[in-house]
C-alpha cells in the first residue's frame, strides 16, 4: 500500500503528455490560452482599422505616455511581489506572504485608480479636443474596448488575489493555489506589456 | 536554504523588464525611420512578454505541453493577420 503511494507520482506523468502535476494549473493555462485569443483578436482588429484609416492619430501624441509608463512599471512590480509571495508561501512564511500579496493587491488597485484617472481625462478633455471622441472616430472605440477589456481583467485579478490572500491566511489554500492565481496575474501583466507597445507606443 | 530550488532569479528578470520598458519609451523619440522604430518596439515587447512567460509563469521549467498551449493563440493571430492583409491594400 505504502509502496503504491510512493510509486504513484512518478508513474503518473508517463501516461499522457497532458497529465500534469496539477490539473488546476493545466486548467488555468487553457483558460489563459482562450483569453489570449480574445486579446489577440482585439489587437489585430485595432491594427486593421488603423491600417484602413487615413486619419488615425499618432497615439503617443494623443495619449499620455508618461502616466502609462508608470502604470506599466506598477504592473511589473506587482508581478515581482506576486512571485515573492509564492516563494514565501512555499517556505511556509505566512507573514512574508501577507506582505507581498498585500503589495500585489495594492499595486493592482493603484493601476486601476490610474486607469480611471486616465480615462476620465481622455473622455472629458484630450480626445474631444483632438477630434477623436467616442462618437466621431473609431480610434476611441477600439482604444476603450481594448483597455477596458484589460481593466476588467485587472479588476477580476485584484478580487481573485484578495480571495487567495484570505484563504491562505485561513490555511485553506497553499502554494499550489497561489501559483495558479499567480499565472493569471502574470498573464494580465503580459497583456498590458503588449497593449502598452501596440496601442500607446507604436 | 539547502533545498536550493534552482528557481529563476526574479530580481534579474525585473531589472531586464524595467530596462526594456525605459528603452521602449526612449526609442519613440529617436530620429530614425518609422519602420525601424516599429521593428525595435515589437522586438522588445515580444522579449518582455517571453521573459514574463518563461520566468514568472515558470514555462521554462514546465512540461513542453504547457508551452504549446501558451503558443496556440499566436497561431490564431497569424492566421487572422494573413486573412486581413488583402483587405488593407
Amino acid at each position: 500500500m505504502s509502496q503504491a503511494a510512493v510509486m504513484h507520482p512518478s508513474a503518473e506523468p508517463a501516461e499522457s503528455p497532458l497529465t500534469p502535476e496539477s490539473w488546476g494549473k493545466l486548467g488555468m493555462w487553457l483558460f489563459i490560452a482562450g483569453d489570449a485569443m480574445s486579446f489577440g483578436t482585439l489587437i489585430v482588429c485595432y491594427g486593421t482599422f488603423r491600417g484602413l484609416s487615413s486619419s488615425w492619430p499618432v497615439p503617443s501624441a494623443v495619449l499620455g505616455i508618461n502616466l502609462t509608463a508608470l502604470m506599466t512599471f506598477l504592473l511589473i512590480c506587482s508581478s515581482v511581489t506576486m512571485v515573492q509571495s509564492l516563494s514565501a508561501v512555499q517556505r511556509g512564511d505566512v507573514k512574508g506572504f501577507t506582505r507581498f500579496m498585500g503589495l500585489t493587491i495594492l499595486s493592482g488597485a493603484a493601476f486601476l485608480g490610474l486607469q480611471a484617472y486616465e480615462w476620465t481625462h481622455l473622455i472629458n478633455h484630450t480626445l474631444p479636443e483632438a477630434g477623436f471622441s467616442f462618437s466621431t472616430h473609431l480610434f476611441a472605440a477600439t482604444f476603450f474596448v481594448l483597455t477596458g477589456f484589460h481593466g476588467m481583467h485587472v479588476t477580476g485579478g485584484v478580487i481573485y488575489n484578495i480571495c487567495v490572500f484570505f484563504a491562505v491566511r485561513r490555511g485553506t489554500y497553499g502554494a499550489g493555489e497561489v501559483e495558479i492565481s499567480g499565472l493569471y496575474w502574470h498573464f494580465v501583466d503580459l497583456v498590458w506589456i503588449l497593449i502598452f507597445t501596440f496601442i500607446y507606443l507604436l | 536554504m539547502s533545498q536550493a530550488h534552482t528557481g529563476p532569479n526574479y530580481m534579474a528578470v525585473f531589472w531586464w523588464l524595467l530596462a526594456l520598458t525605459i528603452l521602449e519609451v526612449a526609442v519613440i523619440y529617436l530620429n530614425i525611420p518609422k519602420m525601424m522604430i516599429a521593428i525595435l518596439l515589437v522586438g522588445m515587447a515580444i522579449t518582455k512578454a517571453a521573459l514574463v512567460a518563461m520566468y514568472f509563469m515558470h514555462l521554462k521549467y514546465e512540461r513542453k505541453t504547457l508551452t504549446w498551449i501558451a503558443l496556440s493563440p499566436f497561431v490564431l493571430c497569424v492566421f487572422l493577420i494573413l486573412m486581413l492583409i488583402p483587405g488593407l491594400s
